[in-house]
């Protein structure tokens, strides 16, 4: 996968201590822009992406050559209007489009870190975009938007830097990772450790890739982006090219076909360890325990105006977690909206078609915009 | 705009916080931004009319009182108001107490059930009123806790919270409420609106 000509890299030379305790300094951080920044440069949107999103959020991504994982939502005339707003989304570090990461070699040994990169969390991820404002020399971005680990990053950033951004919009997402979520994350993690070409995450030098585990533990996620009622809909108990059970353990069902396919076009495009290091940063990410099992006090120093979406049908980060932040900023008098979006889509909604929620979206940035 | 809205709007002070307690589709609010440079927040239940506050740049969070007002610590607010719904709740006095909480002062308006139609209507069909302002059959209506103007006046003292104000509003009208006039304002007044204090 020759990806680097297509990437913008921002080399980011002030260290970075991270939470390990590790310090790293000139490293990649990748990322892309869409729309132009205004000459007040105060109409920039910094958007956070997902567990397996990167920096190319709408468009064509160059890489995969499919869509960017936002196309619904971003673009021009759309929920974030790239004709009026400038776009930034970096690939986070740990990841695998171009950013700092367990596929990079360590400079000093000359080897691919495998798991030998240090273990990062969300808070290392926002503190290392956070370079890409001096680097446009933003000021204050108009708003900070992200659904899923995206809206994590959102919750960091605005407790990290109160000043920074004007506007904060968290979607579908949690302040704590909770025993479920971080169930499902190892058994990915199991899933692809229990590979064995997997090597202890040494198999780039082994020329190998541990596809099989982190196809398992892409179809095991997908699961839980979806909901019941929208697994039932679209695929029942319908069979897959054939008119009746075959008696073995080939994909009679679509529903089989279906997650054996996302999880063997996942596997071309992302790498097995960074799915490890990027489930561990979300498990890890507590904001309640950050601040001393006061939520509130994670926004106490901004003056951000929130809108906090979730979606009726979201069982990975409930509406009730997503109505914790909410409790939380009215706790302190903060000026937050809150909707949750009606939609069979399960978590997957906030990347999907759901008209509804691309409005709202669209609604409370542009005004946000008009009276800002 | 309601006449309502105009009488709340007038009663509240300029550049406070208030909150609007099932705040519809966000028209008090506006006019509250608008008119008296208030910091407006709203409450309100169905998804659609979050939506439409959303998109008219108002700061609505989708919620229940009886649930979602526990989340407002104490004295948030200079002002809550509670516009034609305290009769649709399970508990009345929980939610006024709650308001009181929550709020410095509260606004409260009621329909009035005491109005001369609404007698006259129940006294000569012997079925449950149906009026402009009372449109539900007693089957689908929100309204389990149905109150007089004189009602509410007397509830205030049961559960013990102050009436700083009382106005009557009769065919676009607005009058005051007092102790001498309450019998006929309570048979001719359409709508009750009160400002109450603990």
């Amino acid at each position: 996968m020759n990806i680097k000509e297509n990437i913008k890299t921002l080399v980011i030379k002030n260290p970075l201590k991270l939470d390990c305790g590790k310090t790293i300094n000139n490293f990649p951080l990748a990322y892309e822009t869409y729309g132009s920044l205004n000459k007040n440069k105060d109409n920039a949107i910094l958007v956070f992406h997902a567990l397996t999103g990167d920096q190319f959020v709408t468009g064509i991504n160059p890489v995969t050559k499919k869509d960017g994982w936002w196309s619904y939502a971003v673009g021009p005339n759309k929920s974030i209007d790239t004709n009026k707003y400038f776009v930034i989304c970096a690939n986070v570090i740990g990841g695998c489009m171009g950013s700092f990461g367990p596929s990079h070699k360590n400079p000093d040994t000359n080897k691919i870190y495998g798991t030998d990169f240090p273990v990062i969390t969300i808070n290392d991820m926002v503190n290392a975009q956070v370079n890409l404002l001096d680097h446009f020399e933003i000021k204050k971005l108009f708003s900070v938007v992200g659904g899923s680990m995206g809206g994590m990053q959102v919750l960091q950033f605005i407790s990290n830097y109160p000043d920074k951004a004007g506007t904060v919009v968290p979607i579908a997402c949690t302040s704590s990772h909770s025993a479920q979520n971080i169930a499902f994350n190892e058994l990915g993690r199991q899933a692809i450790a229990s590979d064995h070409n997997w090597f202890d995450g040494k198999y780039l030098s082994n020329n190998t890739l541990p596809d099989k585990g982190l196809s398992v533990a892409r179809m095991a996620a997908h699961i839980t982006y979806l909901s019941k009622k929208g697994l039932q809909e679209k695929f029942g108990r319908k069979l897959q090219e054939r008119d009746a059970l075959k008696f073995g353990f080939d994909a009679d069902f679509q529903i089989e076909s279906y997650l054996r396919y996302q999880g063997s076009v996942f596997v071309d495009r992302f790498d097995a360890n960074s799915y490890l290091y990027i489930t561990r940063a979300m498990d890890y990410f507590d904001l309640v325990k950050q601040f001393d099992g006061n939520l509130s006090n994670a926004f106490k120093k901004t003056k951000a105006k929130f809108f906090v979406i979730s979606f009726t049908s979201d069982w990975l980060y409930p509406t009730q977690e997503n109505k914790d932040i909410v409790i939380a900023l009215n706790a302190i008098g903060a000026d937050v909206g809150f909707v949750e979006i009606k939609s069979d889509k399960g978590h997957d909604s906030f990347l999907l078609d759901v008209p509804d929620f691309l409005n709202t979206l669209k609604n409370f940035l542009d005004k946000s915009y008009s009276e800002r | 705009m309601k006449t309502e809205y105009k009488i709340i709007v007038d009663l509240i002070e300029e550049k406070t916080r208030v909150l609007d307690v099932g705040c519809d589709d966000g028209t008090l609010l506006e006019s509250l931004k608008k008119n008296k440079n208030v910091d407006a927040r709203g409450i309100e239940i169905s998804k659609d009319k979050v939506q439409t506050c959303v998109s008219k740049g108002l700061t609505v969070i989708e919620g229940n009182a009886e649930l979602d007002l526990k989340q407002f610590p104490n004295d948030s607010f200079d002002y809550v108001v509670l516009g034609q719904t305290l009769q649709a709740f399970i508990n009345p006095e929980i939610v006024i107490k709650e308001l009181l909480r929550v709020g410095k002062k509260a606004i409260i308006t009621i329909p009035n059930f005491g109005h001369w139609k609404v007698r006259l209507n129940l006294l000569i069909k012997g079925t449950m009123p149906i009026t402009e302002s009372l449109p539900n059959d007693w089957y689908n209506t929100p309204n389990i806790h149905m109150c007089t103007i004189k009602d509410f006046v007397k509830f205030s003292k049961i559960i013990n919270f102050k009436i700083f104000k009382s106005l009557a509003l009769t065919n676009k009208n607005i009058s005051t409420i007092n102790n001498s006039n309450l019998f006929y304002k309570n048979l001719f007044a359409e709508l009750g609106i009160f400002l109450i204090e603990k």
